[in-house]
């Protein structure tokens, strides 16, 4: 399975980052082996729909699942297209994120949970 | 004529000053520009009808065409277009209608659609004194402009017209003040009013507008806007003072200048005034 993050920093001791837009980097782990390489989010440079432009940058990477701390409903429409499940309540190191997921601490949205971003 | 009464923030009595400048003129129009909250009408209580809408052209793709090269979504600049490996997503509410994407589409994919983003209402009687005149932005929408264009078009050119801008000095104020002939903005004196009003200022120079300045809530001995404004040479137009009966009038929903009629002669004096000076310019 391979997860993205949102993160602070580029390893998986760097803190996760609640927001997904404006994030500044993916932590993309393998959850089997652990191994996992780090991807500039491309969100905080947009003059508006920073979610958007960051969920397009994901499609194309055949991520499984994404963990992050809450979405807007641009950025859930675009991965939901791509089969991306997302998961939302992550806290702590990126390395602990993966434990919660693993353990079945996140939420899986159905729906987003933040409100429209205008731009 | 047309004035514009604008602030650099809301909540300052815009919509106050506009109503009561407005009935205190014969045969104005009001027209209410604040298409995300148009409150106008909160005070006037007139019966509206709906006499048109706004709209804008967004992409619509043909996935027939379409080859998933991700032009289209790299040339806008508001991410309103998604490329997926095999899904392009638009997102009409982010869309500013610039057309670069059809342009910039090498497969002729896109062309484009009307979408309804506003409806236009004017008051359903027409002898109504003053004729009110209001657009709503649908729910769900962003862009202001486009509704307050199609507003402004039905604005009768030779009454004098009143116009409510919305907050702020963004592009939807800028397209509100577009072709007026004064701006009158509404401060408290206060420094977060005159932190605002500064930025208002400065927006209706470059737009090279005449402006007046009003000061509501105003306090005997306060002169933190007077002292700006002497220095920038703006007109002190009028002071609105801290007054309980215009704040229970105001509480009740009816504007101040048909319970004090001192009032009315003030702001059609204050109308005269803006009226000569564009004589004499
Ligand atoms: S530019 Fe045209 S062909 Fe390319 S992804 Fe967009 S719509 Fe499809
Ligand atoms: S018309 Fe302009 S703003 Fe709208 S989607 Fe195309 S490029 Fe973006």
């Amino acid at each position: 399975m391979k997860i993205c993050i949102t993160s602070r920093g580029t390893d998986l001791f760097s803190q996760c980052d609640p927001r997904f837009g404006r994030c500044p980097y993916f932590v993309i782990v393998d959850d089997d082996t652990m191994k996992y390489e780090a991807l500039e989010n491309p969100g905080p440079l947009a003059e508006g729909g920073a979610g958007i432009k960051a969920a397009q940058a994901l499609t194309a990477l055949g991520i499984d699942a994404l963990l992050t701390g809450k979405m807007g409903p641009n950025a859930f429409s675009v991965l939901n297209a791509a089969g991306i499940k997302v998961f939302t309540g992550i806290y702590g190191a990126v390395e602990d994120t993966v434990s919660q997921y693993r353990q079945g601490q996140l939420d899986l949205i159905e729906d987003a949970t933040t409100s429209a971003q205008h731009g | 004529m047309k004035i514009a009464i604008a602030s650099g923030k809301g909540g300052t009595g815009k919509t106050t000053v506009a109503v009561n400048l407005a009935l205190s003129i014969p045969n104005s129009q009001l027209v209410d520009c604040d298409v995300e909250e148009p409150n106008c009408n909160l005070f006037l209580n007139k019966e509206l009808e709906p006499i048109a809408s706004s709209k804008i052209t967004v992409p619509n793709i043909d996935e027939e065409l379409c080859t998933y090269c991700g032009k289209c979504s790299q040339m806008c600049r508001f991410n309103a277009i998604a490329t997926l490996p095999e899904k392009v997503i638009i997102f009409p509410t982010l869309c500013h209608s610039c057309g670069g994407c059809i342009l910039d589409c090498p497969e002729h994919a896109i062309s484009g659609r009307e979408k309804c983003t506003g409806i236009i209402s004017r008051s359903a009687d027409m002898e109504d004194h003053p004729r009110l005149y209001e657009g709503v932005l649908n729910i769900g929408e962003s862009m202001a402009s486009p509704v307050i264009k199609e507003l402004k078009r039905w604005i009768e050119p030779d009454a004098v017209t009143i116009i409510d801008s919305p907050p702020g000095t963004g592009c939807p104020v800028m397209t509100t003040l577009e072709d007026t002939d004064h701006c009158i903005l509404v401060t408290e004196p206060t420094p977060f009013g005159l932190h605002d009003l500064r930025l208002a200022v400065e927006m209706v120079k470059i737009m090279n507008i005449p402006v007046g300045v009003i000061i509501n809530r105003s306090e005997e001995g306060n002169l933190i806007i007077e002292e700006y404004c002497d220095k920038e040479n703006i007109d002190v137009l009028m002071r609105i003072p801290l007054n309980k009966r215009i704040a229970e009038l105001y509480s009740q929903g009816i504007p101040f200048v048909e319970e004090m009629p001192e009032w009315k002669e003030r702001f059609s004096d204050l109308f005269e005034k803006i009226v000569n000076e564009k004589v004499l310019a």
